[in-house]
This record gives C-alpha cells, sequence and structure tokens, in this order.
C-alpha cells in the first residue's frame, strides 16, 4: 500500500445519500424478530424470518451492485483503494476474534472443565459420577454415548480441498495480474468447485455423525464445540463461496484490469482466512 | 478499466433530500455524528427512568412499587442502554463530528457503512425494550432479568427477554464493529498530509485505540451469546455441567470482552480531556507523546485483566494472583495520565467555564473510581466487597464521573463548533454543581452500604441499610431532574445561543477550530497541509 501514499490525493469520493442502510437494518431487525419468535413457539415467526431475509437479500443485491457501478464507472482512485483494503483487513481481524471466542470455550472445555468434573467424581468418593473418567472426547457426566469424529476420512478429503482452493484462487490471482483473463476465469471457476465439494463433503459428514456416530450438538461440550465450531466455519465457506461466484461473474463480464481490483482481493483475504480457520479445526477439533 | 478523471457518481450536490429522508438516508459524517449524539442523549433519559424507578423502590425496606421480577429487568436493561444506548453512541457521535475536522480529512473514509453503524442502533435498543411491551399484553415474562451481565446458567433458564437481549447485543455488536473499522481507517488514510501519527490530536489517539478494543472484544461477546442461544433452545452444553460444560467459561468469554468494554467507555473521554484542559488552562498539553503510550499500555492490559470481575467464583490461586497484579499494573499507565492532566493545569492562565469545570470534576470523581479500584483489585478485600453496593458505587465514580460526565465536557466544549452559537454559561455552570453534588450524594452513600454488607441487585434489604438508601434515592432524583437542565441548554443554544466566533475558545488549538462555526456540510474538501 505504500506506493499509495506517496502519490497525489486529491478529491475522495463520498456517496451520495442512500436509503440501502437504513433498510439493511430494517431487514436485520425482522430476521432478529422472526427467528425470536420462531425459537419461542410462535408459528408466525418463521414469515416474519422469510420477510427479514428477503429484505437483506435485496439490499445485497442493490448496495453491492451501487458499488459496482460506482467502481466501474471510475469514482474509487488510488485513496479510496487503501479504505477499502484497511476496511476488509480489520473486519477480518473481527471474525477472527469472533472465531477465538468459539476456540477459547474449546480449549477451555477440554482442558479445565471437563479434567475438573473428572477429579470432582474421585474427590468425593465414587458417589457423584462414578463412571465418568473426565478424559476427552466427552459429552460430560451425563451426556450419551458417541463416536467421534475421525480425522482421516472426510476431514482430511476437505483439508486438501481447501489447500488446494488457496492454490487455484492464487494462480487466478496471477493470471489478473499478468491480464490473462482465461486464467483469472478457469482459475476462479475451480476454486468456486472446490469450495462447493468441501460444503457437499460437510453435509455428508454432519448427516453421518448425526444418523450413525450419535454425534449431535446435544453431545456434550465435544458436540457443542464441534458443531459450533464447524458449524461456523461452514457457514463462512458458504459465504466465501458466494462471493468467489460473484467475482467469477464479475469476471466474465470483463470487469477487473491488472491495477483495480480491490473487491477480488477482499474476496481472496477472506477466503485464505476462512482456509486458515479450517486448518486450526483440522488440528484441534479433528486430529489432536 | 481504464482511470477517469470525472467522476459520475459523486457529485456531492446533486441528491441531497430533506425531512425525515435527509436523516435516514445521509452519508455526511456531522448528519451522522448529530444522531448518534441525539439517540444517546435519549437512551441517557430512558436508562435514567428505569433506575430512578429502581432507586424510588430502594427509598424504603419492604417492597413497595414493583415485583422483585421487575426490578430485576430494570436494573439489567437500564445497564445495556446506558451503556451500548448512550455511552457508547455518545462517544461514537464525538468521533464521527470531530475525527476528520481534526485531521483535516473531508469525511469518515467509509461513509455509507457509517451510516448503517448508526441505523442499526434504533432496532436493536427496540429489540432490548420490546419485552416490556409485550408483557403488558401478557406476551412473555418482560425483558433480560439476568442483569447485564447474562451470567449463566440464570440466562439459560431465563425467558423470552433473554432472546431479545442476545439478538439486540449482536445487532449493537454489529453496528460497534463497523463504526470501529471506519474509525480505524479514517485515522490511517484520511489525515491531512504531514500530520504524522504522533502529531495527531490526542483525541484521535484514544479513539484509535477503543477501535482495536472494540474489534478484539466485541466479537468474543457475540460468541458468548451466541453459545447461550444455543445452549438455550439447540440443545448445547457450553455451560451446563451435566454435558462437561462450566457456567465459570461464560464469566470468562462475558468479561474478556466487559473488562475492555469499561476502557472503550473511557478512553475516547480520556483522549479529549487534553484538548478541553489545554485549551482553558492556555498551554500545550502536557506528556503528549507519554500520553499516547499510556493509551496503548492500557489498551494492552485491558485484554489480559479480566478475571477480576469474578475473583470470588472459585478461580486456582495462581490465576488470582495474576489476575490481582496485572489488574494493579493498570493504575500505573493511568497514573501517568492522571500526571499529565494536572500538569497541563499547572501554572496555566486557568478559567472556568462549564467544560473546565466538567473536566476538573472528572479528574477528582474519576479518581476516586482508580482508588476504589485499587481495593477491589485486591482479592482478599474483595471477598468482602464483591457483589456489595461498594462495587455499585465504584463503578459509577468510573462511568458516571469518568464516562458521562467526560461525554458532558465535550458536550459543553464542542457545543459551540457544531452549532455555531454558545450555550449559557450560567445554566451550565448550575447543572454542573447539581450534578457534583447530587452525584456523590448519590454514591457516597454506597460506599458505606456496600462496606456494611448489602448486595447488589435485591430490590428490598435489612433495616439498618434504611437512611443511606433514603439519601442515595434523593440524590438520584436530583442528579436524574439535573439533566433536564442540560438537555434545555443544548436546546436553547440550538435555537437562540449568541453566535461564536470559528475559534468559539481563545485558548483552542487544532485543524477543528479554524473552521467556521458551525462547520460547512462538507468541510476539508481540500486537505490543509500541517507542517
Amino acid at each position: 500500500m505504500s506506493q499509495h501514499a506517496s502519490q497525489a490525493r486529491g478529491h475522495y469520493f463520498i456517496p451520495p445519500p442512500s436509503l440501502y442502510p437504513v433498510i439493511l437494518a430494517g431487514g436485520l431487525f425482522f430476521l432478529a424478530l422472526g427467528f425470536i419468535q420462531a425459537i419461542n413457539g410462535y408459528a408466525a415467526g418463521r414469515w416474519v424470518m422469510l420477510g427479514g431475509a428477503a429484505i437483506i437479500v435485496y439490499v445485497l443485491f442493490g448496495w453491492f451492485g451501487k458499488v459496482i457501478y460506482e467502481s466501474r464507472s471510475g469514482a474509487y482512485r488510488d485513496w479510496e483503494d487503501v479504505s477499502f483494503r484497511y476496511g476488509m483487513v480489520w473486519f477480518i481481524a473481527s471474525e477472527v476474534m469472533f472465531f477465538a471466542a468459539f476456540f477459547g470455550a474449546l480449549f477451555y472445555l477440554r482442558v479445565i472443565a471437563v479434567p475438573e468434573l473428572g477429579n470432582m467424581a474421585s474427590a468425593h468418593g465414587t458417589s457423584l459420577w462414578p463412571e465418568f473418567a473426565g478424559t476427552w472426547p466427552s459429552s460430560g457426566p451425563h451426556g450419551n454415548p458417541f463416536t467421534p469424529m475421525g480425522a482421516w476420512g472426510i476431514p482430511a478429503i476437505n483439508t486438501s480441498l481447501l489447500l488446494s482452493s488457496g492454490v487455484t484462487v492464487t494462480w487466478a490471482h496471477w493470471g489478473l495480474l499478468a491480464e490473462r483473463r482465461r486464467q483469472l476465469v478457469l482459475g476462479l471457476a475451480a476454486t468456486v468447485l472446490l469450495g462447493m465439494a468441501f460444503i457437499g463433503f460437510q453435509a455428508y459428514e454432519y448427516h453421518h455423525a448425526y444418523t450413525e456416530l450419535g454425534l449431535t450438538m446435544g453431545a456434550g461440550a465435544y458436540g457443542a464445540t464441534f458443531f459450533m465450531l464447524t458449524g461456523f466455519h461452514g457457514f463462512h465457506v458458504t459465504l466465501g463461496t458466494i462471493m468467489l461466484s460473484v467475482i467469477l461473474l464479475r469476471s466474465l463480464n470483463g470487469h477487473f484490469d491488472a491495477q483495480r481490483h480491490f473487491a477480488f482481493e477482499g474476496v481472496a483475504w477472506y477466503w485464505h482466512f476462512v482456509d486458515v480457520v479450517w486448518l486450526l479445526l483440522f488440528v484441534f477439533v479433528y486430529w489432536v | 478499466m481504464s482511470t477517469t478523471t470525472t467522476h459520475p457518481a459523486s457529485d456531492l450536490h446533486a441528491y441531497q433530500p430533506g425531512g425525515i429522508m435527509r436523516w435516514l438516508t445521509t452519508t455526511n459524517h456531522k448528519d451522522i455524528g448529530t444522531l448518534y449524539l441525539s439517540f444517546s442523549l435519549l437512551m441517557f433519559f430512558l436508562g435514567g427512568a428505569m433506575i430512578l424507578a429502581v432507586r424510588a423502590e430502594l427509598f424504603q425496606p419492604g417492597l413497595q412499587l414493583m415485583q422483585p421480577e421487575f426490578f430485576n429487568q430494570l436494573i439489567g436493561i437500564h445497564a445495556l442502554v446506558m451503556i451500548f444506548g448512550a455511552l457508547m453512541p455518545a462517544a461514537t457521535g464525538f468521533a464521527n463530528w470531530m475525527l476528520p475536522l481534526m485531521l483535516g480529512a473531508p469525511d469518515m473514509a467509509l461513509p455509507r457503512l457509517n451510516n448503517w453503524s448508526f441505523w442499526l442502533l434504533p432496532p436493536a435498543a427496540f429489540l432490548l425494550t420490546l419485552p416490556f411491551g409485550l408483557a403488558l399484553f401478557g406476551i412473555g415474562d418482560g425483558a433480560l432479568a439476568t442483569g447485564w451481565t447474562f451470567y449463566a446458567p440464570l440466562s439459560v433458564q431465563g425467558g423470552m427477554g433473554v432472546d431479545f437481549a442476545i439478538f439486540a447485543v449482536h445487532i449493537l455488536g454489529i453496528s460497534s464493529i463497523m463504526g470501529s473499522i471506519n474509525i480505524i481507517v479514517t485515522i490511517f488514510n484520511m489525515r491531512a498530509p504531514g500530520m504524522t501519527l504522533m502529531k495527531m490530536p490526542l483525541f484521535a489517539w484514544g479513539w484509535l485505540i477503543t477501535a482495536f478494543m472494540l474489534i478484539a472484544t466485541l466479537p468474543v461477546l457475540a460468541g458468548a451469546v451466541t453459545m447461550l442461544l444455543t445452549d438455550r433452545h439447540f440443545g448445547t452444553h457450553f455451560f451446563a455441567a451435566a454435558g462437561g460444560g462450566d457456567p465459570i467459561l461464560f464469566q470468562h468469554l462475558f468479561w474478556f470482552f466487559g473488562h475492555p468494554e469499561v476502557y472503550i467507555l473511557l478512553l475516547p473521554v480520556w483522549g479529549l480531556m487534553p484538548h478541553v484542559l489545554s485549551t482553558f488552562s492556555r498551554k500545550p498539553a502536557y506528556g503528549h507523546n507519554a500520553q499516547v503510550y499510556s493509551f496503548i499500555v492500557i489498551g494492552l492490559l485491558s485484554v489480559v485483566v479480566w478475571a477480576h470481575h469474578f475473583f470470588t467464583a472459585g478461580l486456582p490461586v495462581p490465576a488470582l494472583i495474576y489476575f490481582m497484579f496485572s489488574t494493579m499494573a493498570i493504575s500505573l499507565p493511568l497514573a501517568v495520565l492522571f500526571f499529565c492532566w494536572i500538569a497541563t493545569m499547572w501554572k496555566g492562565a486557568m478559567s472556568f467555564e462549564t467544560p473546565m469545570l466538567f473536566a476538573v470534576g472528572f479528574i477528582v470523581l474519576f479518581g476516586i473510581a482508580g482508588l476504589t479500584g485499587l481495593i477491589l483489585a485486591d482479592v482478599a478485600a474483595d471477598a468482602q466487597y464483591h457483589h456489595s453496593y461498594f462495587v455499585v458505587a465504584h463503578f459509577h465514580y468510573a462511568l458516571f464521573a469518568g464516562g458521562i460526565m467526560g461525554v458532558m465536557t465535550g458536550v459543553y466544549y464542542w457545543l459551540p463548533k457544531w452549532t455555531g452559537h454558545m450555550y449559557s454559561e450560567r445554566l451550565g455552570k448550575l447543572h454542573f454543581w447539581l450534578t457534583v453534588v447530587s452525584f456523590n450524594l448519590t454514591f457516597i452513600p454506597q460506599f458505606f452500604l456496600g462496606l456494611a454488607g448489602m448486595p447488589r441487585r435485591i430490590p428490598d434489604y435489612a433495616l439498618q441499610f434504611a437512611e443511606f438508601n433514603a439519601i442515595s434515592t434523593l440524590g438520584a432524583f436530583v442528579l436524574g431532574f439535573s439533566q433536564l437542565l442540560f438537555a434545555w441548554n443544548i436546546w436553547s443554544c440550538i435555537r437562540r445561543g449568541p453566535r461564536v466566533e470559528n475559534r468559539a475558545w481563545e485558548g483552542a488549538t487544532g485543524l477543528e477550530w479554524e473552521l467556521s462555526s458551525p462547520p460547512p456540510h462538507h468541510s476539508w474538501e481540500t486537505q490543509p497541509v500541517v507542517k
């Protein structure tokens, strides 16, 4: 980014008044309200949720469409570009801390809470939970039996899929920098396909866990941390795949050039972040 | 795409709706700052009304006005409304108004995102308080009744109000994170040429560290309340020992956010203090760099001291010792700040207009918060004081005297710049003295109540606590109604205050005072150059 700082900065683009942010806030409100209603047994909640979600989707098309239009009409130059880059970096930083909360819960439960429950049993003789050893993986003193997810089946395949997708998106980036549009499109398409394959495998894995392993969200500390961490990661992979698809469509329409392609890079950073989170998941949730 | 020199989509004067649409659609940092500040004032009175009802109940022993369940709802929502509705939006309003003016920037870096950050607040506040209204129609059992801390297992067992509060916190969190990203980007990318980071005004430094803390900690709160939600409705056992979970885990996660939150509320105020003290002492702020380094050290320490909020929960002794000493270490950079504030006034040509009165009052009363905080940081002493009114008094010295009086300092200081009019000095001074006297009348008795063993968050108490509670309630009502003077002073300043110069205060320095009062709708479209 340092090469931008030395250039004369000129006029900064300030977008004209826009109704999209307010509508988006309203959409989120109805999504939350409907969700609260639904989980508290009010059947109308799902329709309120659906309405909120529809509003959000409308705004995403409208707002991002507006941004793409502004970008195409030359409104953004070096100075604005740096703002977007800083913004994306710190957004990803906040996402890192969101996952840190769940990793923190995993480490705390595994290293402190579960062993302590095991020790409590022995400190009070055998009366508390005589069968409970306090070892990991655990569904707790009153949990149902389950089989933990092995690391070297589907998770290992998914690891190789995501690592390959990191390579393909970088290859696409090289294509963009060298103005080789074919390479850009092929690399992006491969990345999207790898992301979709990952999601498919994970859906199968969840099905397997629920139907054959007895591994559910209710399976104590292990089940809770397993599904929370892999679930939010899977959600992020889904978002990332959608974002990559948009970038792919824009690339097919001739958007981006070697100098001006923040949207591509922002999505690529996001994809690499999702990739790194997966590696941590693979090690700490599946493997060790 | 070729780089063009025309800006078809950026003509600022092409589309400027009026009326309500101006405020709904604005991308202007001054409009958005005004929205934040107005919302904050509204929430300040809402949260205040809630706590006056609580103090009225506590005026005498026994239950007179409300059921304990409603009492519990009021104290928790009071805290959430004051923290997320009043204090944080006030500080963000300051940032929106002042950062571009101080840094010589044409606007905030991401203006449309800025609009979204604000407009997330009203729906969130609505979600938070809606259960009160629903309960009137027999739907649900009222608002969050766990106190603002959501402690499990109480919050796992609670009613629908907990779900409303969880989603309110999610939306408030999105708002704060987006606001913080905007502030960081503005500070890094929008400063006037020549304004290096170390030359940057201290208010901007205070907010920069605040924004980093928000980005580091608010997502953790979001994660914590998400786990709470799945424990409540989707069968997980994060906080239930039966499944190998642990309710103490919630306390760790909550306070990993909650402790830095205290500094998030205070650092913007610490940043604005040197501006006010230097203006009314007519000499430069003492120890500019020392204050910058103190902000950074406090920001770093704030995320490693959280467990001092639950010393009595049964932590292992090494953890207690670590959290005690790391907490006490914060007093070192804080002492540097106090020294700098006092040294700024030292031998200055001081005058005591309302902002200066509030600033000096802030230093004295916030000092009491710091000293009583040291007492609570002591593990052995805390065993006695934990969850007593001593804690309540302590954190109101921090958050009212430190936070809200700091915000009032800023409002009086910058009101002439924002409106182009001067407020009434006579009313301002009256507001200050009523506030300071009634604030102390409210909270000094609570220190003694806590020392004598009165627990917080209980609607009834033993007869021996009656006198001090009556005095405290009296003080609270004077304090609450004095704030109407504040609102009236702001209103009459906007309507008919005398016009002021660009440099509304003769001793004021900085780029913001070189602009007209009020500044033009779009300021610094051509950036100034700082030598």
